[in-house]
C-alpha cells in the first residue's frame, strides 16, 4: 500500500472507539463519585445523597456545576503553567491506560472484524506501567507549582508511595507473565477463555497487585498524600474549582481503569466461564457487559475498603511496601518459576 | 478498687497470634462488619418529609393556653417570670373592660407578654409555676429566624389559636402533627 494512502475505515473505527471508551470511563468515574457517597452512607447506616433527582442520581452533575462555578484561584507565587499542567497530566495518564484494555471480543460489522480495543500492542502491560508511572508527575507538579511547603511535602509523600508500590506491582505481575508468556492483554484474556482464570494460578500475585492498585490510585488506606484531617491537606491544597475537580476526578478514572485491568489480567476479562455464544456480535455485547460487571465489582471493593480501614501511617506504609509486598512478590516469582520448571520436566 | 458499674472492659494484652500479625485476616473481619452494615436498616429520618415523634415530656416552644370557651387563661400574675431562671419572660398587666368577658377569663389579663427565645432554656419552670394552667411547653420546635428581634416572641406568636374557630392551627400549635 502507498505510504500516504490512509485507511479511512481503520481511522473512523478507532476514532469512534476512542470517543466511546473515553465517554464510558468518564461516565463511570462520574457515577463512582455518587456510588462512593452511597456506599459510604450505607456502611454508616445513613442514606446518602437523595435530593438531586431520583436516588440522588443527578448529584454528580450538581457537584460538577458547583466545581465549575467556584472561584479560580492561582497562588501569587505559583508557576502558572505547571500549576495548570498538573491536574491535566493526572487526568491524561489516568485516561491513557484504557487504550490497551480489550473491552470485549471483536464485533463483526459487514464481515469485517472490529476489535473493541483501541490498540492491541504486544507490550500492553509495559505500556500500562509506563503510563501509570507518569502519574507521579501530575502529583509532583501540583505540589511543586503551588509553591507551598506543605503541598510539596505531601507531593513527595505521594510520589515516594507511588514509586515504592509500583515496584511491588511490577514484580507481582512478572509471575503472571511467566505463566502466560505474553505482554499483550488480548493474549492474556484469550488464554483465560480456555482454562481457568489467572487468579486461581496466582492468588498471591493477585493480592499483591490489588494492594498496589489501591496505593497507585491513592485510595484509602494509602491516601496519605491527600490526608485532609490528620496531616495538612495534600498536594492539591492550593487548588480550587475545576482544577481540584480534575485531581479528584482523575482518582476515580484511575480506579475504574485499574479495576478493569484487574478484571482483565486476573478474572478472565470479558470471558464468562463455561459460556460460549456462537453469534460474534451477541458474544461481544455480553462479554463487554461481563467485563463491566467485574469492573464495577472491583470499584465496589475499592470503596468497601475505603470505608473500612483507617489510613496507614507513613512508616507503616513504607514498611508494608518494601518489607512485605516486594519480598512476597519475589517469593511468588520463585515459586511460579519452580512450578513451571517442574511441570516442563 | 471495686467498679460501681460493670461497664468497664479489661484491655486484652495477649500477644498477637499469627493470623492477627499477618493483618489481612483482621482486615477481612473488619470488612465483614462494614458489609453487614451495608444491608442494615438505616437509622436516618428524612427530615422535612418525615418527622421524629417527640416523647410526651418533650419541652418545645411555649404556648399561652386558652380555656374551653376560647378565653385567654393568663392573668399576668408574673409567677412564670419570677420562676424563669434565664429571666426570659416579661409582661404587662391590664384590666378587663366590660364587654371583653368573652376574650379574657378573669379581670386581669396580660396586655403584653414576651418571651425572649434567645434566653429561654426550655426548662419548663414557667409551666410548673403557672397557677392558671396558662403557659405550656408544646411539642413543636422554636423556628429559626434571621434577626435577633425575631426571637422575642410576643402574644401573637405565643397565644394558641382558638380551638373553636381555628381547630387546625390549634392542633398544630399543640404539636400534634
Amino acid at each position: 500500500m502507498h505510504l500516504l494512502a490512509i485507511d479511512w475505515m481503520f481511522l473512523v473505527e478507532k476514532l469512534v472507539l476512542i470517543v466511546v471508551i473515553i465517554s464510558v470511563s468518564l461516565g463511570v468515574a462520574m457515577y463512582s463519585t455518587w456510588g462512593e457517597r452511597k456506599v459510604a452512607a450505607y456502611m454508616q447506616d445513613r442514606i446518602g445523597p437523595n435530593r438531586a433527582g431520583p436516588l440522588g442520581l443527578l448529584q454528580p452533575l450538581a457537584d460538577g456545576m458547583k466545581l465549575f462555578m467556584k472561584e479560580e484561584i492561582f497562588p501569587a507565587s505559583s508557576n502558572k503553567f505547571l500549576f495548570l499542567l498538573g491536574p491535566c497530566l493526572a487526568m491524561l495518564t489516568a485516561m491513557m491506560t484504557s487504550a490497551v484494555i480489550p473491552w470485549s471480543s471483536p464485533l463483526k460489522v459487514s464481515g469485517h472484524d472490529v476489535p473493541l480495543q483501541i490498540a492491541d500492542v504486544n507490550i500492553g502491560i509495559l505500556y500500562i506501567f509506563g503510563v501509570v508511572s507518569m502519574g507521579v508527575y501530575g502529583i509532583m507538579m501540583g505540589g511543586w507549582a503551588s509553591n507551598n511547603k506543605f503541598s510539596l511535602l505531601a507531593a513527595i509523600r505521594g510520589a515516594s508511595q507511588i514509586i515504592s508500590y509500583e515496584l511491588a506491582m511490577g514484580l507481582s505481575l512478572i509471575a503472571l507473565l511467566m505463566l502466560t508468556g505474553s505482554l499483550s492483554l488480548k493474549t492474556i484474556v484469550e488464554q483465560q477463555s480456555h482454562g481457568l482464570w489467572n487468579v486461581l494460578y496466582q492468588p498471591l500475585g493477585f493480592i499483591i497487585f490489588f494492594i498496589c492498585a489501591l496505593a497507585e490510585c491513592n485510595r484509602t488506606p494509602f491516601d496519605l498524600s491527600e490526608a485532609e484531617n490528620e496531616l495538612n491537606f495534600g498536594y492539591h491544597q492550593e487548588y480550587s474549582s475545576m482544577k481540584l475537580g480534575f485531581y479528584l476526578f482523575a482518582e476515580y478514572v484511575n480506579m475504574f481503569i485499574s479495576s478493569a485491568i484487574m478484571a482483565t489480567l486476573f478474572f478472565g476479562g470479558y470471558n464468562i466461564p463455561y459460556v460460549h455464544i456462537a453469534d460474534p456480535n451477541v458474544a461481544a455485547i455480553v462479554g463487554g457487559l461481563a467485563l463491566f460487571a467485574k469492573t464495577v465489582f472491583f470499584i465496589f471493593v475499592f470503596m468497601w475498603i475505603r470505608w473500612t480501614i483507617p489510613r496507614f501511617r507513613y512508616d507503616q506504609l513504607m514498611r508494608l511496601g518494601w518489607n512485605a509486598l516486594i519480598p512476597l512478590a519475589l517469593l511468588n516469582m520463585v515459586i511460579t518459576g519452580a512450578v513451571i520448571l517442574w511441570l516442563k520436566k | 478498687m471495686n467498679a460501681l458499674t460493670n461497664k468497664a472492659k479489661a484491655v486484652d494484652r495477649r500477644p498477637m497470634t499469627w493470623l492477627e500479625r499477618i493483618y489481612l485476616w483482621n482486615i477481612a473481619k473488619g470488612m465483614a462488619i462494614t458489609l453487614r452494615h451495608f444491608f442494615k436498616k438505616k437509622a436516618t429520618i428524612k427530615y422535612p418529609e418525615e418527622k421524629r415523634p417527640f416523647s410526651p415530656v418533650f419541652r418545645g416552644t411555649q404556648v399561652l393556653n386558652r380555656d374551653e370557651e376560647g378565653r385567654e387563661r393568663c392573668t399576668a400574675c408574673g409567677l412564670c417570670a419570677v420562676a424563669c431562671p434565664a429571666e426570659a419572660i416579661t409582661m404587662e398587666a391590664a384590666e378587663r373592660k366590660p364587654g371583653e368577658e368573652h376574650l379574657y377569663r378573669e379581670e386581669k389579663y396580660a396586655a403584653r407578654y414576651e418571651i425572649n427565645m434567645l434566653r429561654c432554656i426550655f426548662c419548663g419552670l414557667c409551666e410548673e409555676a403557672c397557677p392558671k394552667d396558662a403557659i405550656y411547653l408544646s411539642e413543636t420546635f422554636a423556628p429559626a429566624n434571621y434577626q435577633r428581634k425575631g426571637f422575642i416572641y410576643g402574644k401573637p406568636e405565643l397565644l394558641i389559636p382558638d380551638p373553636k374557630t381555628q381547630p387546625e392551627e390549634y392542633a398544630k400549635a399543640k404539636g400534634q402533627h
